[in-house]
């Protein structure tokens, strides 16, 4: 295997357009590489955006770091682009598997078993999912974990537990006090990481309630998509995301290559005014992230 | 709507200046209803993309408790995404320059998903 990997790297060397990056980060992963497989894997997504199974392998590696929110959305996106993908079916049912969401998980086998209606391994998978005896097909040798798993054959998957927080809690207090001082710094602006965990600030709904932990989880993907949108129209490094929503604007910045930045008002407050509060907030988040490096 | 119909909504929209092309595209699947597009733009891929960037963006707001998302616009270097969200999982989406008066799409892309409603 290490061989391979070896032919393989240098073939990529030689030709970054060549499709063994597929072949190379699969082969990383299986090797427990992970970090190695995930800069492949992001490396060939920026060359072939549209290709579905970049995308199921960068699902596959993010799956095997844990990341199950960002690999959600990437075997989504493999969907988007290729609809019946064997891959990111099973891909999924192994996510919603793993909530606990069973309704979910078989209909995706179930689509899969559409897409492939030969392939015993989700027939098996199907069975155990709805809780039915495995029978015969439990002498196999390929049991229900192949199919309910991004990587191949590994022990059976877990019994549908609550999943574990996709963004860790921050860190302590003092390192949210990032945009002390300006306004609306704990209610309304956020700082986070690329990994989607947040460095500083703060966010509550209209009720009150704190929901800077599920906002922050859902921006890691929002991101990496606005980034991978970006680079293929052409429009250089993206700068920033305003959006408009029915009872508040969000606006969304980079103030550095691994650090996200939102801001959240209500309607109020007009989108060029938020704007402005974000350009400033990115400047502070800036200084305060030169100030931890 | 009929096939003219959809083009008649996006030639309003291409018309505004800076404006290099604009589709409606199914949110659902990412796939292409109508385009007009300047050559160059892969529209597949862009629909593609629009729509699993709106996905993922409408989840993040309904977890900031904002709302459905009316309009939002990513901002480039060298250019800009601005989509509007219609009814029937459909969105209509223009690409353009960077100093496009965002003002002036926002108000077009509404109008073509009041009409492609």
């Amino acid at each position: 295997m290490a061989d391979e990997i070896k032919t393989l790297s240098a073939e990529l060397a030689r030709d970054p357009q060549s499709l063994v990056f597929l072949r190379l980060g699969d082969l990383l992963r299986q090797r427990g590489q992970l970090d190695a497989a995930h800069r492949v894997a992001l490396s060939a997504l920026e060359r072939h955006p549209h290709l579905a199974d970049a995308h199921d392998l960068y699902a596959r590696i993010l799956a095997d770091k844990r990341d199950y929110e960002r690999a959600f959305d990437e075997w989504d996106m493999t969907r988007r682009i290729a609809p019946g993908h064997m891959g990111a079916l099973k891909g999924l049912a192994f996510l919603y598997f793993k909530v606990g969401d069973v309704a979910q998980a078989v209909a995706h086998l179930e689509e899969a078993e559409r897409v492939a209606p030969d392939d015993f391994t989700i027939q098996q998978a199907l069975a155990m999912v709805r809780g039915q005896p495995m029978g015969s097909a439990a002498a196999r040798p390929s049991g229900h974990a192949a199919v309910l798993r991004p990587a191949p054959p590994p022990p059976p998957p877990p019994p549908p537990v609550p999943e574990e927080p996709m963004a860790p809690p921050a860190g302590p207090l003092e390192d949210r006090r990032v945009f002390a001082g300006l306004e609306g710094a704990q209610e309304g602006l956020l700082l986070l990481d690329a990994a989607g965990r947040v460095l500083g600030g703060a966010l509550r709904d209209w009720n009150g309630a704190d929901v800077t932990e599920a906002v922050a989880a859902y921006l890691a993907g929002v991101s990496l998509e606005a980034g991978r949108t970006a680079k293929l129209l052409g429009f250089g490094a993206w700068t920033g995301l305003a959006a408009e929503g029915q009872l508040g604007h969000v606006h969304l910045a980079q103030p550095g290559p691994d650090a996200l930045l939102l801001v959240v008002r209500d309607r109020s407050v007009p989108m060029g005014r938020l704007a402005i509060i974000a350009q400033r907030a990115a400047m502070a988040a800036r200084r305060w992230l030169e100030q931890q490096a | 709507m009929t096939a003219a119909g959809y083009a008649r909504s996006l030639d309003l929209v291409t018309r505004v200046r800076g404006v290099r092309g604009a589709m409606i595209v199914s949110s659902d699947d990412g796939l292409v209803v109508a385009e007009h597009l300047m050559e160059g733009i892969k529209g597949s891929a862009v629909a593609a993309l629009a729509a699993s960037l709106a996905t993922r963006l409408r989840r993040a707001m309904a977890a900031a408790g904002v709302g459905a998302s009316v309009f939002w616009h990513l901002q480039g270097e060298q250019g800009a995404l601005l989509v509007v969200p219609a009814a029937s999982g459909i969105v209509v989406v223009a690409v353009a320059e960077p100093d496009v008066n965002v003002g002036l799409v926002r108000l077009e892309l509404l109008r073509a998903a009041e009409a492609v409603r």
